[in-house]
């Protein structure tokens, strides 16, 4: 153990993980949903405004980056259920490990659904 | 021998607290709208960004014809209610635990409950006062529905 004055709370290990990624990702989220109000709010304003704002998100780095926002949603969604699984779930608590593992587990099969269809359309171009 | 022992199996009375259950019901709501939350979500990213040509599908007549029906307008006013207020709560419990000075956690809480109500009454006059064929706009730019 490092030897940090007064020592420490943090544990680590999947327990601490899976807690850190889900605070981080729901910011991250929380963030985005400001913005994406407010770009879609334009549609108030005129067709010509909200295009061209919507133009930019079909550029390569915009669509890298919902790849990750999807990554964050994602993950933060199937960690929302094992959390809930700790909590109500009688065995929860003891199964907190493996329930990560099968998190992480569906989460790469969903952006193994998701991303290579998203790839084509941001960088194949749809129009 | 003066030391009183209380007499056993009393009946015990919680001691009456003057806190509400403010955070409970928080911490309720945060299971019962993420699980709603998953779902809408996940639909609202598969309509936008799976079906079609994905992003590039997306602009104004795509949006104009979505919310030309109940359903997404209710979809997306749930969405934006349940997530705001998700979000918010999740915020709030950072700002407290990190934020330890009173000022720091005030002026930030101050901050973050701005930004929840501009982005729920924004979002929600745009959801409900949106006209999807603007007079005056370029044909091409607008649903197919509008030249009827």
């Amino acid at each position: 153990m490092p030897d940090a004055p007064g020592g420490t709370l943090y544990r680590g290990r999947e327990g601490m993980w899976s807690w850190v990624a889900h605070r981080v990702t729901g910011v991250l989220i929380f963030f985005f949903l400001l913005v994406h109000v407010l770009d879609t709010s334009l549609v108030r304003v005129s067709p010509e405004a909200y295009n061209a704002i919507i133009g930019t998100y079909r550029n390569w780095v915009m669509g890298l980056g919902e790849a990750g926002l999807v990554a964050a949603v994602v993950f933060h969604a199937f960690n929302g259920v094992r959390i809930i699984l700790v909590d109500f779930w009688a065995k929860g608590a003891k199964y907190q490990k493996v329930m990560l593992y099968v998190v992480l587990g569906l989460f790469v099969v969903t952006m193994a659904g998701f991303l290579p269809r998203h790839l084509m359309n941001v960088f194949g171009g749809g129009h | 021998m003066s030391t009183q022992i209380e007499t056993p199996r009393s009946p015990y009375t919680r001691r009456k607290t003057t806190r509400s259950n403010y955070e409970l019901y928080g911490w309720i709501f945060m299971r019962a709208s993420g699980v709603l939350l998953l779902v809408l979500i996940f639909g609202h990213l598969f309509v936008n960004l799976m079906t079609g040509h994905g992003v590039h599908s997306i602009d104004f007549a795509f949006v104009g014809g979505k919310w030309s029906t109940p359903f997404w307008q209710v979809w997306d006013l749930l969405m934006l209610w349940l997530a705001m207020f998700h979000g918010t709560n999740g915020v709030r419990t950072i700002i407290n635990d990190y934020a330890s000075k009173d000022g720091t956690r005030i002026v930030l809480k101050g901050l973050l409950y701005l930004a929840f109500a501009v982005i729920v009454v924004l979002g929600t006059l745009v959801i409900f006062t949106f006209n999807p064929c603007p007079p005056g706009s370029p044909a091409d730019l607008l649903p197919s529905f509008c030249a009827a």
